[in-house]
């Protein structure tokens, strides 16, 4: 087979796992519907691997492959057909993905083992992990815009899984609307570039690009600026980036597998695909990695204030897509794509052990309330560590090396981008204390009842069940979680996954460590063969310095993580005294939401009302549709006078008639 | 006499017949009324056949008299089974039928 | 001595009609529409329609109207009242008859028929006698005739099923069910029991237009 025919198997899979499930949910017993989903995403995994060696045969010039299944429309000007695209990026896109979906399957399976919507969830992740393929995978603009589509559509459906919590239907809300933001904003960026290159098509219109467009082109950069716009979105880049801590709201493995290691990616895979385009308009790229620089720094700070634990975590996401964001735009194309890898490993990781620790909790998330769980749940602190050291940029995690290399590549550069090489920096300062701030303070110290319950070798259960951010109850039915809370220690598929990720994230590193392992670089050659950012070797010495300072920065940060919050415990509450101003502006996340909502979402609701009291009510209700069904109903009253039920009356009307066909015939006679 | 003499006759009875159907309110002279037409027309029937000295006028005369009895017959009868249900015997009341 | 026969007969026969249209008792009236049968019967005897005049009185004026006698004696045919709705039509009635009886008029007189004007075209001694009906409608007109006799076979059974009572001897005070009264739900039926039944107003949905 070839590798085409295992790319469209690599989609068939997780598709032909969402009909099952749907087809069938309410007759799947127990945890089925978890085993036919995990097995749908490890099929695809295991076709994304033939696909990958199918590629190898190939020659180095010959990699880049495409599949075409149907010809939608042929028509002047426009050519729509269904195909894929298998070279390295799509092909390494598509292992992470599927790799990393089937081993978060796999800890859902346990996880979500009490909920009653268990099979929903099931066809829901499946249909995600099916949409970001299609988007992974596309051949051409029109698949890549349905995959973009369907996949905000999945994270809509994820998001408000316990659709009966107002928070979750809200943050579903804000997530999908944000979205769509960028979908218009890369539908837009397409045409701006289909307009001068005439195909849809990918290769074709990298091949046309030098050709088309100057360096620097009026469309051409409004259209990278468009593919920016939508890739911020996915992405939650500053400033569309507000949904991705609402989107907490999901179960735990949706943050897991969209808001860490897949969904969020996309924009970073967007920018590295497009890289002739952005390439070829250098202004573009240069907003691009501005915006990623100011995205993680701004992430980064936000996450030492909040005490939330999953919106910890996700700010701390944030912060490394823009790490990526700013790579990719930069030119570090591999680095980027290899953070990327390892984010997906040691992030997910960090949410499957949260979820579990929270789990532990009862359903509480907050840092405030958690403390000394270390001897009560090693493994989940086994693996808080494991991932913890890999964020944090730990040598010889693969974090490490992945963050320092886009780093490097980003300083290489020169010229401003130092000024972007030393925020990087700052930034991993930052992680690290964030990091461990949030492992310190759920692990270390005295134990709370919660830990101190399950030494006992008792899971806490919550009296009533409440919803975690506004505190109001709930129930156990369809709609909310469960009853039953889940924690690794107790469920091997939870622990199988974690394990494996865990042993990702502290050996991935190696496929790419700079100057001696360079697997992933070569890899991905094909795809940027024509980009002169990609050849770009920074000096022994550069690499050198940026790795020891890489490695400094990450063992300081935990350093001071360990004063603050371990040696000396009442630093932190000092600090915040000291800093109160700059600690609301932090708690407050920026006052992001709060200018939106003043901006944006009043003038809108504003306009909603009066377009509803004033407009609609008045002149369309009262007017057009009054004033036409008046009409109406004035002339069938004034025609049902005649249905009066009296005989005479209708025997008048009888004779009259009679009358007028006389004179008719009179008048004609004469 | 001249025939048209006849006919004037004939137009002035039913002409009082259509305006008693218009006016009286007791469903049994609106059919007496009903008669009074078809007898007029009867009598311009019999007033052309004579005209033309035939006798088809004359045939169609008898059967319009048996198709009135017809009515006549079906038209009491109802009458009757108004009167039994203790109906309002009066075609002002009887005006389910309306729109 | 033809012409004051037929003003005789013709100013009875109006009479009658106009006594039908105007009386208030209804006996009153039917023994007018007897009077203008008669003068019927006489105006076709002056048109040589001896046949038909016979069928008139023997028929009309003997079998129908005494059929008539006896509804309005069962029925007590009271004095009717004036009309209360309507009204507009008590005096819009005689102007539309008489709008028809002046369009009948002007179709007669101002019609090119020059015949008539004549008295009628020559006949045999036997024309309208019960012979040469007999002729004409075992001949000519079979086919009206059985028809004829088929539509009194449907009359008669008509008013026996209408008029007849049921189930029993004393029903008459109650009021019977007929054969259409099955159980419906309510607002189904006639108009105006939707009206009543969804309370007055006919199928107005709620909440505004």
């Amino acid at each position: 087979m070839s590798a085409t025919t295992y790319g469209w198997l690599v989609l068939a899979f997780p598709l032909a796992g969402t009909v099952v499930i749907s087809l069938l949910y309410n007759r799947l017993p127990g945890r089925t519907a978890g085993w036919i989903g995990t097995g749908a995403i490890a099929a695809s995994f295991l076709s994304a691997l033939g696909a990958l060696f199918m590629l190898l045969d190939h020659g180095r010039e010959e990699r880049q492959l495409v599949g075409t299944l149907y010809d939608y429309a042929d028509t002047v000007g426009v050519d729509a057909q269904l195909s894929i695209l298998i070279d390295p990026l799509s092909v390494l896109m598509a292992l992470v993905v599927t790799g990393v979906s089937a081993l978060i399957h796999l800890y859902s399976v346990a996880y979500l083992a009490s909920d009653r919507g268990y099979s929903r969830f099931f066809a829901y992740l499946n249909f995600f992990v099916f949409s970001m393929l299609v988007l992974v995978l596309a051949g051409n603009f029109l698949l890549l815009i349905v995959g973009w589509a369907f996949v905000g559509a999945a994270s809509y459906l994820l998001i408000s899984f316990w659709y009966r919590r107002a928070t979750a239907t809200s943050a579903g809300i804000k997530a999908f609307v944000i979205n769509v933001i960028g979908d218009v904003g890369l539908v837009l960026g397409t045409y701006f570039i289909f307009k001068h290159t005439g195909t849809l098509d990918f290769l074709g219109t990298f091949e046309k690009v030098p050709d088309e467009f100057a360096t620097n082109d009026g469309d051409l950069v409004a259209g990278c600026i468009l593919l920016l716009v939508g890739a911020c979105a996915k992405s939650a880049q500053v400033p569309l980036h507000t949904w991705l801590p609402d989107a907490m709201e999901g179960p735990t493995t949706v943050s897991a597998l969209i808001h860490a290691a897949t969904m969020v990616t996309a924009g970073v895979y967007l920018i590295a695909r497009m890289h002739p385009l952005f390439e070829q308009a250098p202004v573009a790229a240069d907003v691009g990695a501005v915006i990623g620089c100011v995205t993680l720094i701004l992430a980064a700070t936000i996450a030492m204030a909040v005490t939330d634990l999953k919106r910890v975590i996700a700010y701390s996401t944030m912060s490394q897509i823009g790490y990526m964001v700013m790579g990719v735009s930069a030119g570090a194309y591999a680095a980027g794509l290899f953070h990327l890898m390892t984010h997906a490993f040691f992030k997910a990781l960090l949410f499957m052990a949260a979820g579990s620790l929270i789990g532990a909790m009862a359903g509480t998330q907050s840092l405030d309330r958690m403390g000394g769980f270390r001897r009560a749940m090693p493994f989940t602190f086994g693996c808080f560590v494991v991932g913890g050291l890999a964020l944090a940029g730990v040598p010889p995690f693969s974090g490490f090396f992945s963050k320092d290399e886009i780093l490097l590549l980003v300083g290489d550069r020169g010229g401003w981008h130092w000024i972007l090489y030393a925020v990087g920096y700052a930034g991993s300062l930052l992680t690290a204390i964030y990091t461990f701030r949030m492992i310190f303070r759920a692990f270390l110290g005295d134990p709370v009842p919660e830990a101190r319950e399950l030494e006992q070798g008792h899971v806490h259960h919550a009296g009533t069940p409440t919803n975690p951010m506004t505190g109001e109850e709930e129930d156990t039915d369809v709609g909310f979680p469960g009853p039953e809370h889940h924690i690794a220690e107790r469920s091997l598929p939870m622990k199988v996954a974690m394990g494996a990720l865990a042993v990702g994230a502290v050996v991935g590193g190696v496929v790419q460590i700079p100057h001696v392992t360079e697997v992933l670089h070569d890899f991905l050659e094909p795809t940027f063969s024509e980009s002169e950012l990609y050849e770009a070797h920074p000096s022994g010495g550069l690499t050198a310095f940026g790795l020891a300072l890489g490695a400094v920065v990450a063992l300081a940060g935990i350093a001071i993580a360990h004063r603050v919050w371990v040696q000396r415990p009442g630093t932190a509450d000092r600090v915040r005294a000291r800093l109160s101003g700059l600690h609301r502006v932090l708690v407050n996340r920026w006052y992001f939401d709060e200018a939106y909502d003043a901006a944006i979402v009043r003038p809108a609701a504003a306009v909603g009302r009066f377009a509803q009291q004033t407009f609609e009510r008045l002149f369309v209700e009262r007017t057009l549709m009054g004033g036409a069904t008046g009409i109406v109903r004035a002339g069938s009253s004034a025609v049902r006078a005649a249905q009066n039920g009296f005989l005479r009356y209708y025997a008048a009307l009888l004779l009259l008639g009679l009358a007028a066909l006389a004179f008719y015939f009179l008048l004609a006679a004469t | 006499m001249a025939i048209g003499w006849y006919l004037a006759v004939s137009a002035f009875v039913f002409c009082i017949g259509a305006a008693g159907v218009l006016t009286r309110r007791s469903p049994l002279v609106v059919l007496l009324c009903l008669e009074l037409m078809l007898n007029a027309g009867n009598l311009a029937l019999i007033a052309f056949s004579r005209m033309h000295g035939n006798g088809d006028g004359q045939i169609f005369a008898l059967i319009v008299m048996v198709v009135a009895a017809c009515e006549v017959t079906v038209g009491l009868g109802l009458i009757v089974a108004m009167y039994r249900r203790r109906l309002p015997i009066d075609v002002d009341r009887m005006r389910d039928l309306r729109g | 001595m033809a012409e004051v026969l037929f003003f005789v007969a013709g100013t009875g026969a109006i009479a009658g009609a106009i006594g039908v249209v105007v009386l208030r008792n209804a006996f009153y009236a039917v023994l007018a529409l007897v009077g203008h049968l008669l003068s019927l019967a006489a105006l076709f005897l002056l048109l040589r329609a001896e046949f038909v005049a016979a069928a008139q009185v023997v028929v009309y004026a003997g079998a129908v109207m005494v059929l008539y006698v006896f509804v309005v004696a069962y029925v007590g045919g009271q004095d009717e009242e004036m009309a209360t709705q309507g009204s507009g039509l008590r005096l819009a009635a005689p102007l539309f008859a008489g709008v028809l009886l002046v369009e009948l008029c002007i179709a007669t007189l101002g019609s090119g028929l020059q015949a008539i004007d004549g008295d009628g075209a020559p006949f045999d001694p036997a024309f309208g006698g019960p012979g040469q009906i007999g002729e004409l409608f075992l001949t000519k007109f079979l086919l009206p005739f059985e028809i004829a006799s088929y539509l009194l076979l449907i009359a008669a059974v008509g008013a026996v099923i209408l008029a007849r009572r049921r189930r029993g001897l004393d029903d008459g005070d109650r009021d019977d069910d007929g054969p259409l009264d099955i159980p419906r739900p309510r607002g189904t039926g006639t108009m105006a029991e939707a009206v009543d039944a969804l309370g007055g107003r006919p199928g107005k949905p709620k909440g505004g237009w």
